[in-house]
């Protein structure tokens, strides 16, 4: 599903170049439950980014389902991310002036689904993860957890094959945070990739495979026993 | 680009963010709306004073004598001297002369028709009289030119004479005793005459040298020219000048002896200063607009900047940066559009408010002096304004909305 090979990054802040990602190595199958971890600085945010096509690379190879990601213009980038990606933010990054239904059946609008179709069936995945009473709140209206579960469901709204969440718990208390990992896997068994980044070990530890990075490179893949 | 979803989309935008939709749409609003009263008020000045040129020729020159300055040829300065029928003849053989009349005034003379009588001053003239000085003949017909060539004593009189001395009978073709002359009524007239308003007999300009020792003296002229430039008029009134000179032996230097008043000059020089106006409005017009405009961009500017964060939710979802340029453009030419029209349909309905209530005071009869009529504004001029605040709203959404549409979803998402 996702093959990397070899790719570099580096930013230019004035005069000094900062070389993030220094030949980065990965493959990760279609149904994987992924997390990168990393201490910050160590790249995890960039690559993320690098795989979500929010961003460019300077060297190497980025196959995304099979089709190579290089130098694309915005407009394409902006059709393979709302066909193949869904993202979950760490600050969930919802609409303000859009209720629930509304935010979730946003990225179907954008696929040009009519109106009554995609609030249909936006209120159906709110359902799914317990929210089909706030389909008419606003954002400011919810608790984190609800939040995120709305997010979430604005990911898969598109059915995407690969979820990226940018540390999906790091606004989150213990319990939203388990409640967010439990709708994850369940969403991963239904066979979408999903990568997560994340700095807490024990959410790390609820993914099958943990990629650790360090000053841009891959240190260590640790596969996790399947629980 | 153009489906119901599209505007859906903007459509609940615009509610959800009703502050700042009502503030752009407020400065176009008003922005029209000053700029329909300000022209408006300028159409309303300009018109009044032509109105009040309308009934007299544009183009008049009105010619008497006055005692000469200079001596010339063996004469003597402040020598008195009468124009002639001659001269008239001379004057109207000129080309580029449309209209011309003699006048010969005689004073006031006692007018009875059977018991009623009344004191009027006569005034005489040649038939094209009519046309120069805008009488509206209410009955019968003007002094024509079997009058003059005949001598014939014919007497048109002004409707508050009718009034008097025919209370409620026809006077056309009944006689009036004018000095003990009798004449024929052959007309009446309505005039708006500031000096006399309708209370002058007038008789043709040869009777009136015939009976009352007259000879072949004429007090003045009055004529008008062909359509031409101000400069070939101005050619005339020299030419006019230079022929009375050499027929009256007066120094051609001497501009005092032979006066003439050419409304052209007065007339060109009002249209000047409402020209000049009229700029001026535009000025503040124009001045009004850009403020809206100015006030337009700074929203739409302000707008962009707090939606950067929604722009890059928007891309990373996966819309098109052409998208994201349409949603602000469509919303700004929505706001202008609707704003601005109700802006040009408040100042419309004021302007002819105004002008409404204008003419119900002005009701019926009286002075039609005035210096403000139909205060409205070209429909054109009203819609080509809106147009061009709807495309400066728009450009000033374009700018922002083009920079905000080139941000990268990572760092709009990151702006907190």
């Amino acid at each position: 599903m996702i093959s990397i090979k070899g790719v570099h990054k580096s930013y230019q802040t004035g005069q000094n170049s900062l070389h993030v990602l220094k030949g980065i190595d990965l493959e990760i199958q279609q149904g994987e439950f992924v997390s990168i971890m990393g201490s910050s600085g160590s790249g995890k945010s960039t690559l993320l980014n690098i795989l979500g096509i929010l961003d460019n690379y300077d060297a190497g190879e980025y196959h995304l389902d099979n089709t190579l990601i290089q130098n694309m213009s915005e407009k394409k980038a902006a059709r393979y991310r709302n066909d193949t990606l869904g993202f979950v933010f760490q600050s969930f990054n919802l609409i303000s002036f859009k209720n629930a239904i509304e935010n979730v059946a946003l990225p179907l609008y954008y696929q040009g689904v009519k109106r009554k179709k995609r609030n249909a069936m936006a209120l159906e995945y709110l359902a799914k993860f317990g929210l089909q009473d706030h389909g008419e709140h606003l954002p400011n209206q919810l608790s984190g957890g609800q939040k995120q579960r709305v997010a979430i469901a604005r990911a898969i709204i598109s059915k995407p094959k690969v979820i990226l969440a940018d540390e999906p718990t790091g606004a989150l208390d213990t319990t939203s945070s388990y409640e967010v990992m439990e709708i994850l896997k369940k969403i991963n068994q239904e066979g979408i990739t999903i990568i997560v980044v994340t700095h807490e070990h024990d959410i790390a530890e609820m993914t099958d495979k943990v990629i650790k990075l360090r000053d841009g490179i891959i240190e260590d893949i640790v596969i996790n026993k399947k629980n | 680009m153009f489906d119901l979803d599209v505007w859906q989309e903007i459509f609940s935008t615009i509610k959800k963010n009703k502050l700042r939709s009502f503030l752009t749409g407020f400065a176009v609003a008003w922005g029209i709306f000053m700029l329909m009263v300000l022209l408006g008020s300028g159409n309303g000045l300009s018109n009044g004073v032509a109105s009040n040129f309308q009934n007299r020729a544009k183009n008049t020159m009105f010619i008497w004598t006055n005692k000469t300055t200079m001596p010339y040829a063996g004469l003597k300065s402040g020598r008195r001297f009468n124009y002639k029928t001659e001269d008239y003849n001379d004057l109207k053989a000129l080309k580029g002369v449309n209209l011309i009349t003699g006048r010969f005034y005689l004073g006031a003379r006692t007018f009875s028709a059977g018991k009623e009588y009344a004191d009027y001053s006569i005034m005489s003239c040649h038939p094209d009289y009519e046309k120069i000085e805008g009488y509206i003949v209410t009955k019968g017909r003007f002094i024509n030119t079997i009058d003059i060539k005949q001598k014939r004593k014919s007497l048109m009189i002004g409707l508050d004479m009718e009034k008097v001395l025919f209370a409620n009978q026809d006077p056309i073709g009944k006689v009036v005793n004018v000095g003990g002359i009798p004449f024929t009524v052959v007309g009446v007239y309505d005039r708006d005459n500031r000096r006399s308003g309708s209370r002058e007999g007038i008789i043709p300009l040869t009777t009136a040298q015939a009976l009352f020792n007259g000879n072949n003296r004429i007090h003045g002229f009055s004529l008008t020219a062909h359509e031409m430039s101000k400069a070939e008029n101005l050619a005339l009134e020299q030419q006019i000048r230079s022929i009375l000179a050499s027929n009256h032996r007066v120094h051609p230097e001497d501009q005092s002896a032979i006066g003439i008043y050419n409304t052209l000059k007065d007339y060109a020089r009002t249209m000047g200063m409402f020209a000049a106006i009229n700029m001026f409005i535009w000025l503040i017009g124009i001045g009004t607009l850009i403020a809206g405009v100015v006030g337009v961009s700074n929203i739409m500017l302000i707008s962009v900047k707090e939606r950067t964060k929604e722009f890059g939710i928007r891309k990373a979802i996966g819309a098109s940066p052409r998208s994201i340029i349409g949603l602000v453009l469509l919303e700004a030419v929505l706001i202008t559009s609707v704003a601005g029209y109700i802006g040009m349909v408040l100042g419309v309905f004021l302007m002819e408010g105004v002008n409404a209530i204008m003419i119900n005071s002005m009701g019926g009869g009286g002075s039609n002096m005035t210096i403000f009529l139909n205060p409205t504004v070209d429909l054109k001029v009203a819609v080509s304004a809106m147009l061009l605040l709807v495309f400066a709203g728009s450009f000033a959404g374009y700018i922002p909305a083009k920079h905000a549409s080139k941000v990268k979803p990572i760092e709009a998402l990151h702006d907190e």
